[in-house]
């Protein structure tokens, strides 16, 4: 049956001990460009779990199905693709039926093409989680993992951004003053993300 | 004229060094240069398929339509991504292995799509296989750096070699996820010290230095903006 500790171990596992921003590098642009007001940031970040779970959900089955062991050195520039169609797509549709939604997270769709966190999702479900005989497990493992590593974002976004807002009204070295202050923050956050280590597999039994 | 090409290609190296002056590509930047050889591979990687994709961009700036031009800019830059992974998998399996993912994430790596973009598009082939040179050597030079200061006092070695004092008093959090971070901000920050504050100009985020700027045109910070007004 439906393994439902081995999902909340994987959703943790993403969220905090292998969080996308801080412990993976993924996704570092947006996180320091759009991490300055809370509502940009929360905005941002739930357009990339819409994103990443949506592109999860059409490039898993595209391996699977379609690209398989033969085409397998299609994988980035089919992906990428898909990707970059896919969040235009939603953008289009979004503007005309949902409006209002489009009106909140509709501004940062775009910029989600370029986000590295989202292929990055796609890529490492597929080297993961995929089991070549059966298509259902690993997919519902692959979506799960998604939904971690989105949410993971989120919290990253939202910490960094209440933790920025402090800093730039702090007084600092000259040389200091934008960006280096925020990437010396962004390494405390990271060492309280450390702490996360061991944490997971203590608490589900592995 | 001879003069001007030198210049092209000595911007990148140190005028607009796309890691330590324009702050572009710092996923790559951070997540690999815990050793100084990977350092080189991804510097080589990078290098090259800014190479060949500037040179192919520009050779097909007045074929693209500019409608269409980002959607065909990242075909051009996958498929050499792609190249290159089939490359480092056949010759070199240990890199392969030690740059994992940010091989094939090299196609989202925004110095490529932004020198498409800035550079590639408006530039005769010569002058932009010159452009792709200096900034391919200076985001390399920028990676040496930090994954030697990473490697030497976070493991204690350099290119695998063991250095004499550190290997037995390492300080194993610089070759960490934190380390990355502060030593990213230590560096930017020395060079906004030596250069007086002059090289980094913009002290804040603006489309300059948004990742997606050449992909948006400063559209989308524009709508942004109005959104926060309201």
């Amino acid at each position: 049956m439906i393994d439902f500790k081995g999902l909340l171990a994987i959703v943790m596992a993403a969220v905090l001990v292998n969080n996308y921003v801080l412990s993976q590098f993924l996704g570092i642009c947006p996180f320091l460009g759009v991490s300055k007001k809370l509502d940009q940031a929360a905005g941002m970040s739930v357009a990339v779990i819409f994103v990443m779970l949506l592109a999860t959900a059409v490039t898993y089955p595209i391996q699977y199905y379609v690209l398989g062991e033969d085409l397998k050195y299609l994988q980035t520039i089919v992906f990428i693709l898909v990707i970059a169609a896919l969040v235009q797509l939603v953008e289009i549709v979004l503007k005309k039926y949902i409006p209002a939604l489009h009106a909140s997270l509709g501004v940062y769709l775009p910029l989600i093409t370029t986000n590295c966190a989202v292929l990055g999702v796609c890529i490492s479900n597929v080297d993961n989680y995929m089991e070549a005989p059966t298509f259902g497990p690993g997919f519902v493992q692959a979506m799960f993992n998604s939904l971690g590593s989105g949410l993971g974002f989120l919290l990253a976004m939202v910490l960094f951004s209440g933790v920025r807002s402090r800093v730039d009204k702090c007084k600092c070295p000259e040389c200091f003053k934008g960006m280096p202050i925020t990437l010396i923050s962004a390494a405390i956050v990271s060492v309280s993300f450390m702490g996360f280590a061991g944490v997971v597999e203590n608490l589900l039994g592995g | 004229m001879k003069n001007n090409k030198l210049k092209i290609l000595t911007n990148g190296i140190i005028k607009e060094n796309p890691i330590l002056v324009l702050i572009l590509g710092t996923c790559p930047f951070l997540a690999v240069t815990t050793q100084a050889s990977n350092a080189i591979g991804m510097g080589a990687a990078v290098t090259f398929v800014l190479l060949c994709s500037n040179v192919m961009i520009s050779l097909l700036r007045k074929v693209i339509s500019d409608k269409v031009r980002i959607p065909c800019y990242i075909v051009v830059i996958a498929s050499f991504v792609t190249l290159v992974q089939m490359i480092v998998k056949a010759y070199l399996p240990a890199l392969d292995v030690a740059l994992g993912l940010y091989l094939p994430l090299i196609v989202v790596n925004c110095i490529i799509l932004g020198r498409a973009e800035m550079f590639a598009n408006k530039n005769n082939p010569l002058d932009s296989a010159l452009d792709a040179i200096g900034m391919g050597v200076g985001y390399t030079l920028a990676m040496l750096a930090m994954a030697s200061i990473r490697e030497i006092f976070g493991a204690g070695t350099w290119f695998g070699l063991p250095v004499p004092v550190l290997k037995d008093n390492n300080i194993s959090i610089m070759t960490m996820a934190p380390g990355g971070f502060a030593i990213f901000g230590i560096l930017i920050a020395i060079i906004n010290k030596a250069s007086n504050g002059k090289a980094i100009k913009k002290k804040d985020f603006s489309c300059e230095g948004c990742p997606s700027a050449a992909a948006c045109n400063g559209q989308n910070c524009a709508e942004k903006r109005e959104a926060a007004a309201k």
